[in-house]
């Protein structure tokens, strides 16, 4: 399968403090890394593309890494997680899902056996497309609290034949959650959702 | 109103870009910027304020705490900064004089202050907005305003802000200028440093 041909990495840190409630003792923070890179099989229509998907897993390791570095360096202080893709224009959906496999292991091996699901969204558009990942709770999927988002996008990317790859870690719960449901301290472990 | 002002600190966000090729070309090594953004309080909203020293003051604090935040997201000392700029958007019940009172009078010196020179006007931008509204931060080199290869600009944005009572502040630094620079003008090895200028 064709190199991964890496144009821009760029990575996100937001850190919230509040949202018109109390200040947050330890403010949640959020973070994306973006890869673009160029779309191997942009322009016309591949039949057999899921090998790239192997290509693609040190680059998803690389993102990992750059994440629980813009988090403060500590695997363990990764609650919540997302991933999602933007194809360019000359490229169709389908591209877009060969992240699902790399950027799914790149974050389990990091972050030890996270048993939920990676919640993820995908689309195709054009330079400066937003791009709004669901974030779910790392070792159970319903643990309300977690259920949050974050928005990304570049001004100049994705060109019509790359591909914006994006994965999204959170430290903790939304800042001001208060809505009920399973609680983080509840979790059993043992199916990835409760 | 006092004027010990202290910004009120809804969100902090910092940026970093890394472009590695431009063109099938290599970029070696990678052009690298980063840029920290404040989302606070306007403590001047929906209403006229003559005086806007809390905002003046506010300036000041932030230039501080930005380009801290901007320089180490890229791993870098501040004095292996190259260019940088600042900008600000101001929320729907704001006006664009309290972006001023921000940028203008006191933020730069600590900027300075940060990056250890910094002898070139610090290139700024403002506007008023709503959620999301993409800020147009301007960057040049920071002892020389007319080093061409280094005259470029960084978009940033949040989804979440300005609120209407809002105000984004954002510094931007970088170790670099634009990737595969080549429309001339004074380089950065020429520039005497005396004016800021060249």
């Amino acid at each position: 399968m064709p190199e991964v041909r890496v144009r821009k990495f760029v990575t996100v840190v937001e850190e919230i403090f509040h949202e018109g409630g109390p200040a947050a003792t330890v403010p949640p923070r959020r973070a994306a890394a973006l890869a673009i890179i160029a779309n191997p099989f942009a322009g016309s229509y591949v039949a057999d593309i899921a090998g790239f998907m192997d290509d693609l897993k040190p680059l998803g390791l690389e993102m990992v890494k750059a994440l629980v570095a813009a988090l403060g360096g500590k695997s363990h202080a990764v609650e919540g997680y997302g991933k999602g893709a933007i194809v360019g224009a000359a490229g169709e959906l389908e591209h877009g899902a060969l992240w699902h496999v790399p950027g799914g292991y790149a974050m389990r091996e990091i972050l030890g056996g996270a048993k939920a699901i990676v919640a993820s969204s995908k689309k195709v558009g054009g330079p400066g497309a937003r791009l709004d990942i669901p974030i779910t709770h790392i070792n159970a999927s319903y643990v309300r609290s977690h259920f949050d988002s974050m928005e990304v996008g570049l001004a100049d990317a994705p060109r019509a034949d790359e591909l914006l790859l994006a994965l999204v870690m959170t430290t903790g719960a939304r800042v001001h959650a208060r809505v009920g449901g399973l609680k983080a301290s509840e979790i059993k472990g043992e199916d990835g959702l409760r | 109103m006092t004027a010990t002002g202290k910004a009120k600190i809804r969100k902090l966000v910092t940026f970093v870009e890394e472009t590695r090729s431009e063109m099938g070309r290599a970029i070696e090594p990678p052009t690298r910027r980063a840029a920290a953004v404040a989302v606070i309080e306007n403590p001047c909203a929906g209403k006229f304020v003559e005086d806007l020293s809390e905002l003046i003051n506010i300036g000041e604090e932030l230039g501080g705490l930005l380009t801290e935040r901007a320089v180490a997201a890229l791993g870098i000392s501040g004095t292996s900064v190259e260019s940088y700029g600042k900008a600000a958007a101001v929320g729907e019940n704001g006006e664009i004089e309290h972006a001023a009172a921000i940028l203008h009078p006191k933020l730069g010196a600590p900027v300075r202050k940060a990056l250890g020179k910094g002898a070139a006007l610090i290139p700024s931008s403002k506007k008023r907005g709503g959620l999301g509204v993409a800020l147009d931060i301007p960057l040049g080199h920071k002892d020389a305003a007319f080093v061409r290869s280094h005259f470029d600009g960084m978009e940033v944005r949040i989804n979440d802000a300005p609120r209407a009572n809002e105000i984004m502040v954002a510094v931007a630094v970088t170790d670099s200028g634009r990737p595969l620079a080549r429309v001339g003008g004074l380089k950065k090895e020429e520039i005497k440093g005396d004016d800021g200028l060249r």
